[in-house]
């Protein structure tokens, strides 16, 4: 029932996207989401689709691991689709009772839903093909020019890299004590709101004392091994970029690059719209 | 009423790379008034059989059958399956959250519709049945100690009245004296109640003493199914799943093949003496 909670999940298996340096998926992930705010022509769109299905058959995930992720947000993305659809002004298409659905509607509700979808796609393939610990050593990494400034990156990655190893956990242990209690009629299902609400308390209780018990182990634990803080602390396994790292980086630039042109096209052709309506008018 | 698995299996993580079959093809017959000890090497599968004989988990493949009824039938009722099936888990840290261990057994039989009185009657019926200290019965459920936790979350299961008690490891992480008191606690709920009961174990020692039907589990399929004597002649093959047979047992066993005229089929330290003093004295037959 709970496992179906997709949030940093990884998806075991060998692929050349799970083996790259973390670093370059988090950039490549930063930029991809960049390039979907400059399209403003279909063949940008087209370009976006094809470069993350690309990505996807590389990572050999399922694309239903995927997609599961866009479950989650299915109300999000429904609720920005009706709004901009109903309320952006323009061209009217259709209009009954109060609502009028407009050219620029539809334009804006489509373009709202791409950008959505491929966020969440984008982002789940690095989670999907990244280990939790892979990913903070990155963002360590990647993030560590921020010492400069006195920022607690080691501390933070540590935190994070922490957090992220609990989830699963606690998810697990969730299962199990959701388990424990059907086994002595806890039903929690039927009733209203209220009703299901104080069900979960048979499970909160239990939750929150092996979470707690779990925390003051593990920080016991670290500290017996001595464990004083990020700094200064050497890796077991440093990252360190390879040839393919580079090959990656030469097709995420292109990329970046060829979205930036063909995102422009329309802008270009917009541009020389108004010189000539200018010009004409004059 | 008996629980009929036919044919069942179980897989986990099925759409991955790494799918597990946890149950292979298990057809087993589960009769009333039994006392039932499962075991099987850690990950052979116990946990996730014994999930399947209450509804908590429904079969990937096959059919699980009570009272003539199958339990994945859209009309099924799974919480009056439950009320009948008792399942108490590995870990009672799992199930204890009430204020006060009595509050906690009521949780239970209040589920099941009992009226406040007739839950607290239960509940003390069943703190009782479990030889809980009385003067604990108000204490936080998380004051105790690992014993009585597990005696809490018994008499928590216990509390419904179930007709069939399944205990998935129930002397885990016990020394060997609170592991012999709650077995024979247990013990006792049988002789008396003739409860059914399903013991899961991975320690042969416990169970010998104690069941009557052994269901031996190696990695997801029954291995054997029969009296404990009959299964601890296969020695060489338990031993191979990672179990091995009860110590006095294999002192026999060695004894025998030395020479000595004991009786190789012995299953406690008692059976075990009194077949040595004989062998020694010469009074064998
Ligand atoms: N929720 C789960 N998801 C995936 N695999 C699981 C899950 N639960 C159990 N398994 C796998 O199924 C197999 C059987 O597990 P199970 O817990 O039934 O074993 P067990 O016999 O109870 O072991 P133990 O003696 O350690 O309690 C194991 O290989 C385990 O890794
Ligand atoms: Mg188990």
């Amino acid at each position: 029932m709970i496992r179906d909670i997709t949030i940093g999940q990884y998806y075991q298996t060998e692929s050349p996207v799970h083996r790259l340096d973390p670093r370059v998926k988090l950039l490549g992930t930063l930029l991809f989401i960049i390039t979907l705010f400059l399209y403003k022509n279909p063949a940008g769109y087209a370009l976006g689709i094809v470069f993350l299905l690309a990505v996807i058959k590389t990572s050999r995930v399922p694309i239903r691991f995927i997609t599961k992720g866009l479950k989650g947000i299915l109300v999000v993305l429904l609720l920005t689709v009706i709004i901009n659809l109903f309320l952006t002004p323009g061209t009217e298409l259709v209009s009954f009772w109060k609502f009028t659905i407009t050219y620029e509607g539809i334009g804006v509700a489509l373009t709202m839903l791409f950008r959505l979808t491929m966020l969440i796609m984008g982002s789940s393939i690095v989670t999907l093909t990244t280990t939790p610990n892979n990913l903070t050593d990155g963002l360590e990494k990647g993030l560590g020019f921020l010492k400069i400034f006195r920022g607690p990156v080691g501390d933070v990655a540590m935190m994070m890299s922490i957090a992220l190893r609990f989830i699963p956990i606690l998810m697990e242990e969730t299962d199990r004590i959701m388990k424990a209690q059907l086994a002595r009629g806890a039903d929690f299902e039927s009733g209203n709101i209220v009703k299901k609400a104080k069900a979960l308390v048979p499970v909160l209780v239990p939750l929150f004392v092996s979470a707690f018990r779990r925390a003051g182990d593990l920080a016991m634990a670290m500290e017996a091994r001595c464990y004083r803080g990020g700094d200064g602390r050497t890796k077991m396994k440093p990252l360190i970029y390879k040839k393919r790292d580079a090959i990656a980086y030469i097709i995420l630039f292109s990329f970046v690059i060829l979205s930036v042109w063909i995102g422009r096209w329309q802008v270009i052709s917009e541009f020389f719209n108004s010189l000539y309506l200018r010009f004409i008018l004059k | 009423m008996p629980l009929i698995l036919d044919h069942v299996s179980q897989v986990y993580n099925p759409d991955t790379e790494t799918p597990v079959r946890a149950l292979d093809d298990v057809s087993l017959v589960l009769p009333e008034g039994q006392f039932i000890g499962i075991i099987g090497h850690t990950g052979s599968g116990k946990s996730t059989l014994v999930q399947h004989l209450n509804g908590l988990m429904m079969p990937t493949e096959g059919n699980v059958y009570y009272n003539g009824k199958d339990i994945a039938d859209k009309d099924f009722n799974k919480k009056e399956l439950r009320k009948h099936v008792g399942l108490v888990f590995q870990y009672p840290e799992h199930q204890l959250f009430e204020t006060d261990v009595f509050a906690d057994v009521c949780f239970g039989p209040k589920n099941m519709g009992l009226t406040k009185k007739e839950a607290e009657l239960a509940a003390f019926d069943a703190l009782r049945k479990v030889d809980f200290p009385n003067d604990l019965y108000y204490a936080s459920v998380f004051e105790l100690s690992g014993g009585q936790k597990r005696r809490a979350a018994i008499a928590g299961v216990l509390a419904m009245k179930p007709d069939f008690l399944v205990l998935d490891e129930p002397t885990a992480g016990l020394d060997p004296v609170g592991r012999y008191e709650i077995l024979d606690m247990v013990s006792a709920l049988h002789k008396e109640s003739g409860m059914t009961i399903i013991l899961v174990s991975h320690s042969m020692e416990d169970v010998a003493k104690y069941v009557e039907r052994v269901i031996v589990m190696d990695r997801g399929k029954v291995a054997y199914d029969d009296t404990p004597r009959e299964v601890f002649t296969h020695g060489e093959e338990l031993e191979a799943m990672g179990l091995g047979i009860p110590e006095s047992t294999r002192i026999a066993r060695m004894l025998k093949d030395k020479g000595i005229n004991v009786d190789p089929d012995v299953l406690t330290v008692t059976e075990a003496a009194d077949s040595i003093y004989a062998a020694v004295t010469g009074n064998n037959k």
